[in-house]
């Protein structure tokens, strides 16, 4: 028998790590049989929907009920004075804030819920809603973060007023939520001071919302005769969704079943917590029956929830050779009206402090403060971990900026700064280490790809035509997979995540997860790792992720961390699985456990051909033949706290031709190289990176969320807010490298978000480059024909 | 996102419809229902009673009789764009049907209702003005047949009569010495025109013997751009030319300001597409 | 408001349903007939998610009165497969990887299923042109324009 061979195709059969395995998700998705939250009936289910306000800040003098109530077919309606007795009127958020769950005698912004109305269907419950009458008063109005904390702004928050010690800092204003800070203030002012170069650029991150397609909605059935709560809700963290109702409500955790089913898009709009599905538990615990509330796309992107609106200067200070020698960057951080963003507790600013980016710089240090705005409440993380996207923006912006001063290219800049291949394990001055990395192989596989040389060839000549081609290029490191518990945790609650996996006799899998998928394939992938771990076909191994009374507890998925963390926890948890199984592969093979060796799905005697045993014979044994002294039964649940974060980083690159009589740009070509360390699926990591590209490039060149001076939300349906379709999304090319994680069990680091985090300044970055050679430095995105037309106007280019 | 309750009403003729829409006060005429039940969602329109005209025999379809084509109110976008001989005789209501929303929405919407509705922002009217349709017209007084030119006179108002129905539009055939051009900017597919230009030109040799400049989405309603027509007509067109007509276009502009742009952005891009529109026009008058 | 009954056919089945005026077609076939395939994502006609193929035309199923199908021949993601297996098309969209979240799916292979009669051996440019009214926000389309060449190219062999 040909034993290389054989080895071979049976390594092959696992579909193991490594392999393009076909999605185990799809068949019920291309078949309609999908089970999404909308998707679900129950018994009795009654329809909820919610009365919003008209205003940005009122007070609200009366609110009349009457003739909602009297329409037939409406149940209920709930407002803040229903929910008051129960203690329910107002919620702590994941920041350490509180959260009016229906208006509570003030509104705060736009679109706030104002009361609850419970009907037979949403035809009668969308009916009521208008006969709900609520009278206001309207406010002054607070829009503009940089005018929060002056004396003349309106308070906002008159719950606070007086409680200057916030969650994470003393409070300098009443508008003020915290102060933030990391690394060395003094020392990085004294480098400053003394620096040959230094420069300054004031940007921008505007107020975006992640847009998933399904928006966000629950079904809450309160059982009253078993005392169960069971509640399906579009959550990223149900887990985490079931400790903040059981605490909420009351109800042991142990009566509290949350369930996420198929979940249509998350990328972060789907972690928080929100004031509807809290009213329509209620709502359903009041009346006894299921209760189903889903938002429509106006109330998705006006209230639930956005993310981003820093507003942000970075600074460098550097020697003639562009060498950088120290970072500062200042934040000031728009939170909306109430601080509902949701960031490890210690983290009000997230990851931000990534900010030194893929660079050696020596000292820095980063400032951030929050403030209330009359805005909806959010920030949180759009596909990407904890504000790391804001950081990667404000490092590759300012060191664009530098190269520019100095005549240094950006490719070179970056070269000379990079850190080396050979000082990682690299600990940053703002306090990461970064495990590995191999940024120089990165930077230069996409610039020999592009013939970067060329380019700027041609563009010196285009340039002379009087053409507009810009050439964006950033090199990224972010961190994901949060993370270590002694630094990380949601709500007191460490954030590890976990894996419990079932062999059964006859030597199929069954494992369960705390994190859930949301279109990223878990089902697929986790039984990929599975499947070369045990070396057990990942055909016969069943993932089931997402209800709270059957997986083990997690932390659920965002912030790439399913792979950091859940995936390490997956391994793990196999590993203990396979070192059992040592030990009763040794029991039945009659040597001792140091005579045998792994081969793709068996243990070999060393030496000794044909005594072997199949993960499958050892399977079946588990359950009636192990070793004196050792209990039956083949499983092993692990939850896996992660001793450091991981650290993907990539080189993406961006060529645009810009028209000048219109303003819109064509996106020429995008070269995407990714380090994720190793690749589980490259399948599957290809299509999440071309759909984090895909919403980077709706960043960047789009999505906005514009309001008015009266706090009115500008542009809330798809009509106006950019999603790209079919015709606008560029034509994307990727590559990678692999720079294992050293301390990850199987080297993963987590991919489906630095398309997104790293793609989004390289647009600004060829934006700018377009306009580079006019002084220009930077450009606030979106980068809409409009906006890109303004500043053609004003470089005086328009020929007329 | 759920209309209020109303009542419906499926017409079997036009003096049905027409009958439906006296009978019953605020009555509205569904048609390819893509820019009436959208709003109906909102509850920007509460139409208490709706008489669906899509089952009338008669107001679909496009014909050619000498020199002029007639195309029934109920043909839809898709159906103009499947047409071979709007393709051949009059290639610009093909090219702005391919313009106009997505493929869905095209094969609901017809061109009736989209120059019925009165909407700035709708891509046909514009081109009505262009090609100088004649819109043929039922109402409880019979059939009368007006220009394009003039039926527009604000936002959601034409010279549609309370009653009335649109039925058919008449457009002339493309002869030869004339050229179109439809030239629109939008922020992506799906979305209205930031600023629209339909042109038709018919040439004299190198000279303009005649000009129609329709503009979409840059004032309460489709406008003609007379000025910049006076300028170019009997002319070559050339650069400087182009210039002078480009001010009277952003001259003639009235915008109004949305996420689009502003009135200064709106303006100017109507130029840029008419100049693109007139460049195309006599390109192809010249085939 | 007095209901009406409507009948249609659904995946080839006679339907017979009691709605009012304004009861949306994506309602009935989701709450009425528990056709869940066809999804709500934006409601006012942009996404595409609730596509379904109305007397041989793809049709935006939340811009659509029931009582508009009475007598209409309604097809939805539910009738593409028959006992034979997939259609040719979902395995393409599973093949390369043409969906993640599964929401736009539905929408998305109702289209593709109707374009690709209406045009059946596609380029690239012609994909994302006819396939424009369908929204994703996962796939970044790559991978959809990827299935449906595939799948064309299938189509014309069998
Ligand atoms: C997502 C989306 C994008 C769109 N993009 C564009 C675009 O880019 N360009 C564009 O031009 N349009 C666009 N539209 C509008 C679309 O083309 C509509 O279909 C069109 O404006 C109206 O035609 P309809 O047949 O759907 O009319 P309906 O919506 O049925 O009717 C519109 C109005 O006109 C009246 N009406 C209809 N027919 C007649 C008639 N024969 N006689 C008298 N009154 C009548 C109705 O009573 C109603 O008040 C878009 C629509 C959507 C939903
Ligand atoms: S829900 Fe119908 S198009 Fe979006
Ligand atoms: S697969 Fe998620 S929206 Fe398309």
């Amino acid at each position: 028998m040909d034993t290389v061979a054989d080895k071979q195709k049976r390594e092959d059969s696992l579909n193991g790590v490594g392999c393009s395995r076909k999605r185990k998700e799809d068949a019920r998705f291309i078949q309609g049989k999908g089970n999404y939250t909308d998707d679900i009936k129950m018994p009795g289910m009654l329809f909820a929907d919610m009365v919003r306000s008209p205003y940005a800040h009122a007070r609200i003098i009366s609110i009349n009920t009457e003739k909602a109530l009297a329409l037939p077919g409406v149940h209920a309606v709930l407002t803040a004075a229903d929910l008051k007795p129960l203690n329910l009127h107002w919620m702590p958020t994941l920041a350490g804030d509180v959260q009016a769950v229906l208006a509570d005698e003030k509104v705060h912004f736009q679109y706030q819920e104002v009361a609850l109305v419970v009907a037979d269907d949403r035809y009668i419950a969308a009916d009521a809603i208008d006969l709900v009458e609520v009278e206001y008063e309207e406010l002054p109005v607070l829009v503009d973060p940089h005018k929060a904390m002056t004396t003349e702004a309106p308070i906002l928050r008159e719950d606070l007023v007086g409680k200057m010690e916030g969650a994470h800092s003393t409070r300098k204003h009443d508008n003020h939520i915290f102060n933030w800070q990391a690394g060395e203030k003094d020392a990085t002012d004294r480098v400053f001071d003394a620096a040959e170069v230094t420069v300054s650029q004031d940007m921008v991150y505007h107020r975006v919302h992640p847009c998933p397609l399904e928006t966000c909605g629950c079904v809450a059935s309160m059982d009253k005769i078993n005392g169960k709560l069971t509640v399906y809700l579009t959550s990223q963290a149900p887990h985490v969704v079931r400790t903040v109702v059981s605490m909420l409500s009351g109800l042991p955790e142990s009566s509290v079943r949350i369930v996420s089913p198929d979940i249509g898009g998350g990328f972060g709009n789907k972690v928080g917590i929100y004031p509807g599905y809290v009213a329509s538990i209620v709502a359903s615990i009041v009346l006894g029956v299921p209760v189903k509330w889903v938002e429509d796309r106006m109330e998705n992107i006006s209230t639930t929830a956005f993310a981003r609106d820093y507003h942000m200067r970075g600074e460098l200070a550097a020697d003639s050779n562009g060498i950088i020698k120290a970072l500062r960057v200042n934040v000031l951080a728009d939170h909306g009206a109430f601080d509902s963003c949701a960031d490890p507790s210690k983290f009000p600013a997230g990851f931000m402090h990534i900010c030194t980016g893929s660079y050696d710089i020596p000292v820095a240090h980063l400032n951030v403060d929050g403030v209330y705005t009359n805005k909806a409440p959010g920030g949180v993380s759009y596909r990407c971990s904890f504000r790391v996207t804001e950081a990667v923006y404000v490092i590759e912006r300012t060191i664009d900026v530098l190269a520019q001063k100095l005549g240094i290219d950006k490719a070179e800049i970056r070269r000379r700064n990079f850190v080396k291949k050979e000082q990682f394990p690299y600990t940053t001055c703002l306090g990461f280490e970064l495990d590995s990395g191999d940024y120089h192989t990165a930077l230069e596989k996409v610039l020999d790809a592009v013939d970067y040389k060329g380019l700027r060839r041609e563009q010196e000549e285009k340039r002379a035509n009087g053409e507009l081609m810009g050439i964006g290029l950033v090199t990224f490191t972010e961190v994901v997979g949060a993370g270590p518990s002694k630094s990380c945790d949601i709500l007191g609650v460490g954030m590890f995540d976990s894996a419990e996996i079932r062999v059964h006799p006859t030597g199929s899998v069954m494992a369960r997860m705390g994190t859930i998928t949301q279109g990223q394939g878990h089902q697929t992938t986790y039984a990929q790792i599975i499947a070369s771990e045990l070396g057990i076909t990942s055909d016969e191994i069943a993932i089931e992720e997402g209800d709270t009374d059957t997986s083990p507890y997690g932390l659920g998925t965002y912030g790439s961390r399913s792979t950091p963390v859940g995936g390490a926890a997956t391994a793990v948890a196999a590993r203990k699985i396979k070192a059992k199984a040592k030990k009763i592969a040794a029991h039945l093979l009659e040597v001792s456990e140091d005579d045998l060796e792994w081969e793709v799905d068996r243990f070999k005697v060393k030496g000794v051909p044909g005594q072997e045993k199949t993960m499958k014979d050892i399977a079946w044994a588990a359950y009636n033949n192990v070793p004196e002294g050792m209990e039956p039964g083949l499983e092993a649940v692990d939850y896996y706290d992660p001793p450091n974060f991981t650290f993907p980083f990539g080189a993406y690159l961006c060529v645009v031709d810009i028209d000048k009589d219109t303003g819109v740009t064509d996106i020429r070509r995008f070269y995407a190289l990714d380090d994720c360390g190793t690749r589980i699926n490259p399948m599957i990591i290809d299509g999440q990176i071309h759909g984090g590209l895909t919403e980077g490039y709706a960043v960047a060149m789009g999505q906005e969320m514009p309001y008015d001076e009266e706090g009115n939300l500008l542009g809330n349906t798809l009509m106006d807010y950019f999603l790209p379709t079919f015709v606008e999304t560029p034509k994307w090319e990727t590559d990678y490298t692999v720079t294992p994680s050293p301390h990850h069990p199987i080297g993963a680091k987590g991919v489906a978000e630095s398309p997104h985090v790293g793609s989004i300044p390289t647009f600004t970055s060829a934006m700018v480059d377009a306009f580079a050679h006019l002084d220009v430095t930077h450009m606030d995105m979106p980068h809409n024909a409009y906006r890109v037309w303004k500043q053609i106007k004003a470089l005086g280019l328009l020929d007329n | 996102m759920i209309p209020s309750c109303f009542e419906y009403h499926k017409a079997t003729s036009i003096a049905d419809a027409i009958a439906k829409l006296q009978d019953n006060e605020d009555a509205k005429l569904l048609a390819g229902g893509h820019s009436l039940l959208p709003m109906m969602k909102l509850r920007f329109s509460e139409a208490p009673y709706l008489v669906d005209i899509n089952g009338i025999e008669g107001l679909k379809g496009i014909s050619i009789d000498g020199d002029t084509i007639t195309i029934g109110a109920m043909t839809t976008e898709s159906e103009l764009i499947r047409s071979d001989t709007l393709q051949q005789y009059c290639p610009l209501l093909v090219e702005a049907a391919k313009l106009v929303a997505d493929p869905q929405v095209r094969n609901k919407g017809t061109i009736g209702g989209d120059v019925a509705h009165g909407d700035p922002g709708n891509d046909h009217p514009a081109v009505m003005l262009a090609l100088d349709a004649q819109l043929v017209i039922h109402g409880p007084d019979g059939e009368r047949t007006i220009p394009a030119n003039g039926f527009f006179l604000g936002t959601y108002w034409t010279a549609l009569d309370e009653y009335e129905i649109l039925v058919a539009i008449k457009v002339p055939a493309l002869k030869s010495g004339t050229g179109h051009g439809y030239h629109k900017l939008k922020r992506k597919t799906g979305d209205y025109a930031v600023a629209g230009s339909a042109v038709v030109v018919e040439m004299n040799g190198d000279v303009v013997r005649d000009i129609r400049i329709g503009l979409t989405n840059v004032a309460p309603m489709a406008i003609r751009a007379e000025a910049a027509e006076d300028l170019i007509r009997g002319n070559r067109v050339d650069d400087v030319l182009l210039k002078a007509v480009e001010k009277a276009i952003v001259a003639a502009c009235d915008p109004a300001v949305d996420l689009r742009g502003d009135e200064e952005y709106k303006s100017h891009m109507a130029a840029i597409m008419a100049r693109r529109a007139i460049i195309q026009a006599i390109e192809n008058a010249k085939e | 408001m007095a209901k009406q009954a409507v009948s249609f056919t659904l995946n080839g089945k006679t339907v017979d349903v009691l709605v009012e005026p304004r009861e949306l077609l994506i309602h009935t076939l989701r709450e009425n007939l528990n056709q869940t395939g066809a999804h709500i994502g934006c409601e006012t006609s942009h996404c595409g998610v609730c596509t379904v193929d109305i007397d041989g035309e793809s049709v935006k199923s939340c811009t659509l009165l029931t009582v508009q199908t009475a007598g209409s021949d309604v097809k939805s993601v539910e009738g593409m497969a028959t006992a034979d297996g997939l259609h040719v098309i979902q395995q393409a969209f599973v093949d390369e990887h043409g969906l993640q979240c599964g929401f736009c799916t539905p929408g998305m292979l109702m289209r593709a299923y109707r374009f690709l009669q209406e045009n059946p051996d596609p380029n690239d440019e012609e994909i994302r042109w006819g396939m424009s009214g369908n929204l994703c926000r996962c796939t970044g389309y790559q991978n959809i324009i990827n299935a449906v060449k595939t799948a064309a190219k299938n189509l014309q062999q069998a």
